[in-house]
């Protein structure tokens, strides 16, 4: 078919599209490419400056012992956090996937998480991970004091590093675990009676049953939580400014950014750390987008 | 990507064996623990509601770290009324930009979700690409060219430009969303829709949009919730008389005494209507993640 | 399916409906936070010309206890003298300012600067100096007479090249530590006055199971920084190093940080979680002996909201910093004048109140400061700061570096990362190299 008469067939729902096309481009790939322009440049102060200056931003950011433990923390913050989520999530849709009494009432409270800002939760959670001993223990540690639970006392997020930034990610767990837990109990739902009933024909025992047949059904769901989880985790900044200040142990990319720019004034720098976290996420996340993609069209 | 069921039809929920008992069951060892665990998770996951509401009810004198767990004395309920006095107009606000911003966005999802999903044309996958990353870049580099931006387009820093900018940004999630939601319908329904005649507004109309409901659940209430909670552009994009809720609310903390209680009910006054939406629509939620809005 | 088309057509009406009335009424209904009592009503007015009136769009971090009080307290003296005006309070809360700078600096890309905000008097106005922000205020202070009243060391911390750039409202110390008379006499140990001598007390308050030194968040450990440099070194050396001529590698350097280091030890070890205010409760409720913080912890100290004490009765005390007695190291709180398009009169009138006895009068005994004028009304301070003013009138003056009067935003944020990395590893070797790294890349150094 030529151009033409491709365009002429297919007019009205690209003309329809135009506008969010419009839209992204500006707002997304217009300030993208600002950006890098910027961490190409040494604008470093309130007036905008556009000296070229290659890639030397990047080439300091990669010697630099604050980056390094941002990048150590994303990767502990992520892994724990997307594994807490995906696990505990998953336990709870099975939990509450056989008839449970009050299944509206635990579904509710599980969701409702979801509902509160991050920087609530990072205030709220700041107060239960309270490390502090002796007289002025508080929060969970005087919950497991008054229950006898002591070995468990520690020093959550103010840990040394990596351990405190584990603990960071208990509240984002917390915060998210209702949406994982949402999209798995749907995907369980949505598996056929039949399927798991022929397999218990055949003589599967449960655990068969869920590694063979509804494991596997649930990849869907469990793809759709990673690209959520991993965009929230590599851009995670509210909750842990919430919860601990500035503390450069729990630094993470986000906010080694945000105080690059608006504290020491140095944009320059803080485009570049802003284009190292978004070509992490492209090479996490375009080649999954690319391969599924190609999937659906095979089917 | 999609999963071959009609969003119609959902699988019902698996059908207990007929026995005794008030849930129509004798309860087992195994479902009791099941139960017990559930109970001990929800109890993990009320903890934090459970803080700020016991701290939002005490007066200031009682307000004390190493006193967090111990009950109110009374119900005082001055730190309500004083960050609803602080809050009440910023609560206006946010209710201006959260619904509208959310009912657009949908809308624009819905649209796109559509094209994308029953409209293939060349190019249409990479433009699907295209949006979705536009998820994940982060909000804090984009501030500056965005500021500038706006300020060309809406100077007076009203709500408005705010809306629009969350209409953008929730292109990607909506148009995920809808594209897999759309997914689950049949093509041959679209077929016979067009043998009949009907073109592409037409299909939208009688086959697309009625079946949308449980999309559109899941994309207003996350981008409801989304929008209300959202602090860095709302500062940033807004001037002190438009300031949504999340402004307001960070503003009760000072910087030298940080008077907690009010803090807490101030953000538990915040987080009420997202919590409301969450309590009282979430089966609907569910219902739409069960008809297939993110099936992966 | 035709059921389902009707119930669409159906919600098709009442939801553009909505959707219309909330975009017609999407603009602010609201009136900004916070607007005291007394002044007038603010966001209602026409623009006006700067002659009849118009807004004053006062910008600044003081949301919440004395400061913002403070502030309104000022508001009221403007609406007093100056009717034709409203103020607008922009005020923005968030960690020690950062948001609110971050805010500003999209105000001020935007070419939109509000009519004069808050700042620290000192390095931290260079960021705005150097891009030509700022109008210089010499005339202003010629008219008020403020050359009188303010003192000439001060004016000179505020210049550069002879252009006087901010109106300072108030003055606090940094090197003050505060103790529990009580407390310290039932442990059997002294003020210290130099940090050898705390090393040496600290042993005796961790046998009695008293943490020595009350510490919060990192803000606070690089005021403690601070205070260790100008008590180890001196003022003469420690201004050396601010200004290009000493020397950061030196020995005595490296005695301070060592020093610095020890200190650390006698510290909680939840610091990390605490404000500042939090840590200075540490002291009031006897867990802790001493707490090194500026002169806003007295006004803490006596909030009613707080701990409500008197300075008067001995329930706490207060001491120069170990090492520091005869320095009063110090920062203030000022205005500036913006130089894009503002409402110019309004700020001139703002400013003008800003440096009037009754406006500063008005402002520091609520926030808990003393006023950068030399004349104020003593009966309306309270013991402390009776003997602070007399202080600053006698000792030799000294910047503080956490809250900008010694170094530019670039700087200390390079010295705010080393010495988080320092806190994370405790190498005193690698401190000081980053620290001598930092003033060669964002200060003066060579």
């Amino acid at each position: 078919m030529t151009l033409a008469a491709a365009l002429r067939r297919h007019w009205v729902p690209v003309a329809m599209l135009s506008p969010s096309i419009v839209l992204i481009g500006i707002f997304v790939y217009g300030f993208i490419g600002w950006s890098l322009r910027v961490s190409m440049s040494e604008w470093q102060g309130l007036m905008p400056d556009y000296t070229w200056a290659g890639l030397s931003n990047f080439a300091e950011l990669l010697n630099d012992r604050r980056f390094h433990i941002d990048i150590r923390n994303t990767l502990v913050f992520t892994t724990f956090f997307i594994g807490g989520c995906v696990g505990l999530g998953l336990l709870l849709a099975v939990l509450l996937d056989r008839h449970v009494p009050g299944e509206g009432i635990f579904r509710s409270i599980f969701l409702f998480p979801l509902a509160i800002s991050l920087i609530v939760t990072g205030v709220a959670w700041r107060w239960l991970m309270n490390p502090s001993t002796g007289e002025r223990t508080t929060g969970l540690n005087l919950l497991l004091d008054t229950f006898g639970l002591n070995a468990l006392m520690n020093a959550w997020h103010t840990s040394d590093p990596p351990i405190g930034i584990a603990f960071v990610a208990l509240p984002a767990v917390w915060q998210m675990t209702g949406f994982t837990m949402a999209l798995f109990l749907a995907g369980l739902r949505a598996i056929p009676e039949e399927l798991k009933e022929a397999a218990r024909v055949d003589g599967a025992s449960e655990l068969q049953v869920y590694r063979r047949i509804i494991l596997p059904l649930l990849r869907p769901a469990l793809l759709s939580a990673l690209i959520i989880l991993g965009h929230l985790s590599l851009k995670v900044f509210d909750l842990i400014v919430a919860l601990s200040g500035k503390d450069i142990r729990l630094d993470v990319p986000a906010i080694y950014m945000w105080t690059t720019t608006f504290d020491a004034n140095n944009f320059s720098r803080g485009a570049a750390i802003g284009i190292y976290m978004l070509v992490s996420v492209a090479i996490l996340v375009v080649p999954y987008l690319v391969w599924s993609l190609r999937r659906e069209t095979e089917l | 990507m999609s999963y071959p069921i009609p969003p119609a039809t959902v699988a019902p929920r698996p059908r207990r064996l007929a026995l005794p008992g008030r849930w129509g069951g004798r309860p087992s060892v195994g479902s009791l623990v099941k139960f017990l665990l559930l109970a001990a998770l929800a109890v993990f996951f009320l903890l934090p509601l459970w803080v700020m509401l016991i701290t939002g009810l005490k007066p200031f004198a009682d307000v004390h770290l190493s006193r967090m767990w111990e009950l109110p004395s009374g119900i005082y309920l001055d730190n309500f009324m004083a960050a609803l006095r602080a809050l009440g107009p910023h609560l206006l606000n946010s209710i201006q930009l959260a619904v509208p911003a959310a009912i657009l966005s949908s809308l624009l999802g819905s649209m796109n979700g559509y094209i994308l999903s029953k409209w293939k044309f060349r190019g249409s996958d990479l433009i699907f690409t295209a949006f979705l990353f536009g998820m994940f870049i982060p909000y804090q580099s984009v501030l500056i060219p965005l500021v500038q931006f706006m300020n060309t387009i809406n100077p007076a820093g009203g709500i408005q430009g705010l809306i629009l900018v969350h209409v953008v940004y929730g292109i990607p999630i909506t148009t995920l969303i809808f594209r897999n939601y759309y997914a689950t319908i049949p093509n041959e329904l679209i077929e016979s829709a067009r043998i009949d005649g009907a073109g592409f507004f037409g299909v939208f109309r009688h086959i697309a949009l009625p079946l949308s409901l449980p999309g559109f659940a899941v994309v207003l209430i996350w981008q409801f919730t989304n929008i209300w909670n959202e602090f860095l552009f709302a500062i940033v994009l807004t001037r002190p008389a438009s300031w949504p809720v999340t402004v307001a609310l960070n503003n009760l903390a000072g910087s030298q005494i940080v008077e907690w209680n009010v803090q807490m009910a101030g953000a538990l006054l915040a987080a009420l209507p997202t919590l409301v939406v969450y309590i009282v629509l979430g089966r609907f939620f569910l219902r739409g993640l069960m008809a297939g809005a993110l099936k992966g | 399916m035709k059921v389902r088309t009707d119930w669409w057509r159906r919600a098709v009406a009442p939801l553009a409906a909505a959707l219309l009335l909330a975009a017609c009424q999407a603009t602010p209904t609201a009136t900004p936070t916070a607007p005291p009592a007394g002044t007038p009503e603010p966001g209602q007015t026409p623009a006006a010309s700067p002659q009849a009136g118009g807004e004053v769009e006062i910008f600044s971090w003081w949301t919440a206890g004395g400061e913002a009080d403070g502030l309104e307290a000022m508001f009221e003296v403007f609406a007093q003298k100056h009717p034709e005006f409203q103020i607008v309070n922009a005020a923005v809360a968030g960690g020690a300012g950062t948001n609110a700078r971050a805010v500003l600096a999209t105000r001020l890309a935007q070419g939109d600067p509000p009519e004069s905000w808050q700042g620290h008097a000192g390095q931290e106005l260079s960021t705005y100096i150097v891009a030509g922000q700022l109008e210089p205020l010499n005339s202003l202070f010629d008219e008020q007479g403020w050359h009188d009243v303010m003192p000439a060391t001060l004016i000179e911390q505020i210049s550069t090249d002879g252009n006087i750039w901010s109106v300072p409202v108030n003055i606090h110390r940094a090197n003050v530590m505060w103790y529990v008379p009580a407390n310290l006499e039932q442990w059997g140990v002294q003020v210290p006055q130099t940090w050898a001598e705390f090393l040496t007390a600290a042993e005796t308050l961790e046998a009695a199971g008293v943490t020595p030194l009350a510490l919060g968040e990192q803000w606070t450990v690089m005021h403690l920084l601070e205070t260790v440099l100008l008590g180890e070194l001196g003022a003469d050396a420690y201004a050396s190093l601010w200004d290009g001529s000493g020397d950061w590698n030196s020995a005595e350097v490296t005695a301070a940080l060592e020093t610095f280091d020890q200190v650390l030890d006698y510290t909680n070890a939840d610091a990390s979680t605490l404000a500042w205010e939090q840590a200075a409760q540490l002291v009031i409720d006897g867990q802790a002996a001493f707490n090194v913080m500026g002169d806003w912890a007295e006004g803490y100290f006596v909030s009613p909201a707080g701990p409500n004490l008197s300075p008067e009765d001995g329930s706490f005390g207060w001491a120069p910093a170990p090492g520091s007695s005869g320095v009063f190291q110090w920062l203030s709180d000022s205005f500036i004048l913006p130089a894009g398009e503002i409402n110019r009169e309004g700020a001139l009138a703002w400013l003008t109140v800003a440096g009037s006895k009754e406006g500063q009068d008005a402002f520091n005994p609520v926030k808990g400061s003393i006023p950068a004028r030399t004349d104020p009304d003593r009966s309306l301070y309270d013991a402390y700061l009776q003997s602070a003013m007399d202080d600053w009138a006698s000792d030799e003056l000294a910047g503080s570096l956490t809250h900008g009067v010694v170094a530019n935003d670039a700087w200390k944020a390079a010295i705010d990362t080393a010495l988080g990395l320092f806190l994370a590893d405790r190498n005193v070797g690698t401190f000081q190299t980053a620290l001598a790294a930092a003033c060669v890349a964002t200060g003066p150094c060579s």
